[in-house]
């Protein structure tokens, strides 16, 4: 009922999504981005700290490599000649040590900062499920289960990115970065120097590169998207491209859209294939420079053989990481919008909250009072329900008359606590439905809404949802009692066979009848029932009128009532109207009283 | 894996020069790259012998020489091999598109959109990336290895054996790492499919969770799932840990003890310094293509599971085509009498223990008439109509129309002559005049189309259209404006009408509307419908009425023809299905309808007493 305001509502949110934030709202947002990351970090902190190290260590021992190899050259050699192999044995022993020391703790923190990352992931898709989970409705109408799963999926997805590279590439590849810097000054500043002065271009380049590819990138996601959509959509709708022989003009389509896509990823490619050569021509003239500078040095005195050799080894890793450091960059930035996004989610405040101390309830007789009861959806908000005391006792069917936004669906929903009052009480045997518990509320009170929602599984999983634990037996009988055991019989591999197979596909009809033995299984002492407006064919609607009467047996019922069919066979009617009850009384009472709901039934008599 | 390989050289063909200059770049790139130490061998020998700025000079001169070359060899591979090999990837996805699109939909029944979609996309990437650049990379790389090797050799013998010690554990290992790595990678994709799955129904089912309390058991099945999936992120990261351990360790290893035999051999004068020196700087870039190697392999192997895939869809034989002879049908002669004598059908996948869905149903439907195709859910309605268009095949018996097997017919003609709205209405992403038109004559001057467009939409009452922001031009579907179910089945029914066919078969196709709107389209259909055969699956009265007979069907058979009026007579099964009208009135009379119609009434009885 609440579907298309609710819908704007979700469009609304949409766009504040996607707006620009004012300064204040950008700094709310990063400090919110902040206190997760520190809350999400807080535990695996010493974890960190201890890969870092690993890290440190390990760059330490891949840099040392060349200056061995220099060491070996300029003394080992020398020594060597002089009949002393003590140096070179040291030399070996090192280079072996290094190696090993290098490797053994590459194996360490690659594999440490997944399990670390991975647990924090872990933790942060728990909570999230947990957070929407106990969103109250209100929230779900406004909040699209497209954005929640895309909470879940793409940005953990980026967030994973982001932490796989994580110590990795941040202390790793920069670390190497600078060692290497410190040790070629190190040993030769003026090539230092030199190296420095090409790091200069690189970095331009990679600037560069970084823009250009995000661009492409963007314009293959665009692309492949159109191409997604044609595919999908050709293929769900295979049967009607067939019938009105659409096939040659999807192909020309098809063809249009594959060439897009082909020249987006040609573009991004090119960008890649420029910046790879130039990154190598800096790379190899760096080296060529230095064996310029270091060889005139050589020359003069000044440098030895050995740590030319070695300088030039150093300036051919020196840009290695840079490549690195740009996917880095990427992955950074997505993953910290992405961790924007689930702060804000998780930001959000549920307005129905569990009891702090709730009243026992484990038996109720199913008596359900309204005390002044009135309810608005915000705070400015105009009130969608005017005051209401109504008693409704315990094993009575009441079927709520109003039309759409009138407020009778809201009654509803109060009684099930998909809201809370905003002024007023809703109890449920005198005990205000705040201060029950949520476990005791839902043994008590269910709602049974039009969609019947079928989860993937088996017939019988789906009953048992109503009860888990329930025996066959009782999910048998409960179909039985509903009078669905016919058609779920019927069933390629009856009560086994799975929902969303084909065979076991389940018309509308059969799946209400589904949902009324989940309820019955439940056997909650007050049921609400929002009634279904789709036309079914005349058995099925039979059917399903007979497995309502039998769901509604002696308990207490609220029914949201779309045909005066439904509403001829309850104890009591509520018309609503501008959200107040207008009339109230037995069907037969109201049409004595000649008020709205006689002229109703005037009409419907009338129209046969 | 060979035979497989082949069959993809057969689509490269067209592109082989170009892929052969590509390799020949790569091939020449990684050679120049190895020259490079030996030009530092070279100035650091020359430098012990006859140290002149000429000797730095000419290193460093012939060092940028061959940097610039390499660097732009490797632009030049680039340019060779990725734009054709991108072509061919074009060429792979239209034809699968294509193969995919002339399947029966049994075919699609059978595959489901998500598998098709996973193959049309990054599978036949990776056949590209492995066309443009494992292919030519694996040449490459073998060659400089062996290149590379001869430079060690020539430089030290033992050296080269301590180097080769290392290098087949390395590139075992990393061949043995990709495959396990990609199926590792698999897993987590499945797992991560399988997550967002219980994520979309946690989120979609709040309603029935809450209301039966169920949100901690949907977080215990959400949480073990998820550390299923953690489980599997940390094998991955423990495989590649490994590998990389092994990758950095085992060269380094060698080198180790090359460093300390090579001193040896130095100091006993065997090698040069320069000789030494070149040895490093060619084992360093030695290691890379080494590494390389065990992962292209790797690729090779996920290429292969990729190509599998795709040809095991390629290979699907198309059991719905056009015969080779077809029966002519003159166009606009046809008169339409379809015939269905002890049609069968059972869906491929049926369980044994199950009947036909069709189970030898006979009915003659006579030229011009309407005829309506009543049964409860289930009964096999929808499917006999699909048999008429050859949406589906018969698996026993045969339909006619005009006594011509539909299956002697031209699948273009068959289709022509018929045309279907069904119950689920299909809009495609384009504007309301394609979607309607799409099965319209083709040959219609502009003029002629627009009357057939307005006809159609006055017929199925979906002139709402006119009321869209940019009127029959405004684009629906996935992409576009979203339409309520009830007005989709009308543009889904127009549709149909405007396809003019000689045989119309209409699936449900006004369940979405309520009452009094599907009274106005019947009545406008019983205009529009003289002289086209008309074969309406139904289960109101007042569409029934609309037929000149009554099928009912019971499952999967014709169990009873005849009259609305004869059927009410003498079938209770019949009466059973569709109830009277009486009854079907007082159901369908929804509250909301009555209380528009009494305020209607207020508001005009307000205005006649002012």
């Amino acid at each position: 009922m609440t579907t298309a305001p609710a819908g704007k509502a979700a469009e609304r949110e949409e766009d504040a999504e996607s707006r620009v934030l004012s300064a204040e709202e950008n700094r709310e947002s990063r400090r919110r981005t902040l206190r997760l990351l520190g809350e999400l970090l807080a535990p695996v902190k010493g974890q960190f700290v201890m890969m870092s190290v690993m890290v440190v260590i390990a760059q330490l021992a891949v840099v040392a490599g060349p200056r061995i190899i220099a060491y070996g050259i300029d003394h080992a050699l020398p020594a060597l000649i002089d009949g002393d192999a003590s140096l070179t044995i040291r030399a070996g022993l090192l280079y072996i040590g290094a190696a090993i020391v290098g490797g053994v703790l590459t194996f360490g923190y690659v594999r440490q900062g997944t399990v670390v990352g991975q647990r924090m992931l872990f933790g942060l898709r728990k909570r999230v499920f947990r957070f929407t989970q106990k969103q109250d409705l209100e929230f779900h109408e406004r909040y699209t289960s497209g954005r929640i799963v895309s909470r879940q999926t793409s940005d953990m997805e980026a967030l994973r990115e982001l932490l796989d590279f994580g110590v990795d590439i941040i202390v790793g590849s920069s670390l190497s970065m600078v060692f290497t810097v410190v040790l070629i000054v190190s040993m030769d500043w003026v090539t230092g120097a030199v190296m420095l002065l090409m790091l200069v271009p690189g970095v331009l380049l990679t600037i560069w590169f970084q823009k250009r590819s995000r661009e492409e990138y963007r314009a293959i996601r665009t692309h492949s998207a159109r191409l997604i959509v044609h595919f999908v959509e050709a293929m769900a709708g295979i049967r009607a491209v067939k019938a009105f022989r659409k096939e040659d003009r999807n192909q020309a389509a098809f063809d249009q859209l594959s060439q897009d896509y082909r020249d987006a990823s040609l573009r991004s490619i090119r960008v890649f294939g420029i910046y790879q050569p130039a990154l190598r021509i800096l790379a190899n003239t760096t080296i060529a420079v230095v064996l310029l500078v270091g060889g005139f040095r050589v020359l003069d005195g000044s440098l030895s053989v050995g740590v030319l050799v070695a300088l030039v080894l150093y300036s051919r890793r020196f840009f290695q990481p840079i490549d690195e450091l740009a996917g880095f960059y990427n992955a950074f930035q997505s993953g910290v919008s992405a961790l924007e996004k689930i702060a804000q989610l998780l930001a959000e405040q549920p307005s129905v909250k569990e009891a702090e101390r709730p009243t026992p309830l484990p038996d109720s007789t199913g008596q359900v009072d309204f005390e002044d009861v009135s309810f608005r959806y915000t705070a400015d908000g105009p009130l969608v329900l005017k005051p209401l005391s109504l008693h409704i006792p315990a094993g009575q069917t009441v079927a709520l008359v109003g039309q759409t936004g009138a407020g009778k669906s809201t009654v509803a929903k109060l009684i099930s606590r998909f809201y809370d009052a905003t002024e007023g009480r809703v109890t449920l045997d005198g005990v205000d439905l705040r201060d029950v518990s949520m476990e005791d509320l839902t043994r008590n009170i269910v709602m049974v809404t039009q969609e019947a929602y079928l989860f993937s599984g088996t017939v019988a999983d789906n009953i048992e949802l109503g009860r888990p634990g329930a025996s066959r037996e009782e999910v048998e009988a409960a179909a039985r009692a509903i009078g669905a055991d016919t058609f779920i019989e019927a069933l390629p591999y009856g009560y086994d066979t799975d929902v969303n197979k084909r065979g076991g596909r389940v018309s509308a009809g059969q799946r209400q009848l589904i949902s009324f033995a989940r309820a019955f299984l439940a056997d909650p002492k007050v049921l609400i029932l929002d009634e279904a407006t789709s036309s079914l064919d005349i058995p099925s609607e039979r059917m399903v009128q007979e497995g309502l009467t039998r769901l509604l047996g002696r308990r207490t019922a609220l029914i949201i009532a779309h045909r005066l069919s439904t509403v001829m066979i309850a104890d009591r009617v509520l018309v609503v109207h501008g959200g107040e009850v207008v009339e109230d009384g037995s069907p037969a009472e109201l049409v004595a009283a000649g008020g709205r709901f006689a002229a109703l039934y005037q009409a419907w008599q009338d129209s046969m | 894996m060979i035979a497989t390989m082949a069959r993809l050289w057969q689509t490269v063909r067209p592109i082989r020069l170009r892929l052969l200059l590509g390799l020949l770049s790569a091939l020449i790139a990684s050679i120049v790259a190895l020259l490079i130490p030996q030009v530092l061998g070279a100035v650091v020998d020359q430098l012990d012998a006859t140290p002149t700025a000429a000797v730095v000079w000419t290193g460093g001169a012939v060092a940028i020489g061959l940097g610039l070359v390499e660097a732009s060899l490797i632009y030049l591979r680039r340019v060779f091999a990725v734009s054709p090999a991108t072509l061919i990837e074009k060429g792979i996805r239209v034809d699968f598109y294509r193969k995919v699109q002339h399947m029966p939909v049994a075919f699609h029944d059978a595959w489901g959109s998500g598998q098709l979609l996973s193959r049309m996309m990054s599978d036949i990437s990776t056949v590209r990336r492995w066309i443009a650049f494992g292919l030519i990379m694996l040449v490459a790389n073998s060659v400089t290895i062996v290149v590379g090797l001869a430079f060690l050799f020539s430089e030290s013998v033992i050296l080269a054996l301590i180097f080769i010690a290392a290098a087949v554990p390395v590139s075992i290992i990393a061949y043995r790492f990709s495959v396990r790595f990609h199926t590792l990678s698999r897993l987590s994709q499945d797992q991560n499919g399988d997550l967002a799955t219980t994520i979309e129904q946690s989120v979609q089912g709040i309603r029935v969770l809450k209301a039966f309390g169920r949100g901690p058991t949907a977080l215990e099945g959400f949480a073990e799932q998820a550390d299923e999936l953690r489980r599997t992120e940390v094998r991955k990261a423990t495989a590649m840990a490994r590998f990389d351990m092994f990758m950095f360790m085992l060269p380094e290893l060698a080198l180790g003890v090359a460093l300390f035999t090579g001193i040896h051999l130095t100091a006993r004068g065997s090698i040069t310094p320069g000789d030494l020196a070149a040895y490093f700087a060619t084992a360093v870039l030695v290691i890379g293509p080494v590494r390389m190697l065990g992962n292209l392999l790797g690729q090779a192997v996920n290429t292969t599971t990729a190509l599998n895939r795709h040809y095991e869809v390629m290979d699907e034989v198309n059991t719905i085509t056009s015969p080779e002879q077809p029966v002519a049908i003159p166009a606009g002669q046809a008169r339409g009498i379809v015939r269905l004598e002890d049609v069968h059908y059972r869906y491929p996948d049926a369980p044994d223990h199950m009947d036909d869905v069709i189970d030898g149903a006979t009915l003659e439907i006579r030229p011009g008439e309407t005829m309506a195709l009543v049964g409860v859910t289930g009964s096999g309605k929808s499917t006999l109509l699909q048999l008429v268009p050859r949406l589906y095949d018969v698996t026993g018996g045969r339909v006619t129309i005009d006594d011509v097997d539909v299956r002697d017919m031209d699948l273009e003609t068959l289709r022509s002559l018929t045309a279907v709205a069904f119950e689920d209405a299909t809009l495609f992403s384009d504007s309301v005049r394609s979607n309607v038109l799409i099965g319209a004559d083709q040959s219609l001057s502009e003029a002629e189309a627009e009357e057939l467009l307005e006809l159609a939409l006055e017929t199925a009452d979906a002139t709402f259209v006119h009321n869209l922001p940019e009127g029959v031009d405004t684009r629906i579907g996935e992409e576009g404006m979203s339409l309520s179910g009830g007005q989709r089945q009308r543009l889904a029914l127009a549709r149909a009408i405007a396809a003019q066919p000689a045989v119309l078969l209409l699936d449900d196709p006004l369940s979405a509307l309520d009452t009094k709107t599907e009274e106005r389209v019947t009545e406008r259909l019983r205009e529009v419908l003289q002289g086209t055969t008309t074969l309406i699956v139904a289960h109101r009265t007042s569409t029934v009425a609309l037929a000149d007979r009554v099928a009912l069907m019971d499952d999967g058979r014709i169990t009873e023809v005849g009259t609305h009026a004869e059927l009410m007579r003498r079938s209770s099964q019949y009466r059973y299905v569709i109830a009277h009208q009486a009854e079907e009135a007082r159901r369908d009379q929804d509250i909301e309808t009555l209380t528009g119609e009494l305020d209607l009434r207020a508001v005009q009885t307000g205005e006649e007493t002012r």
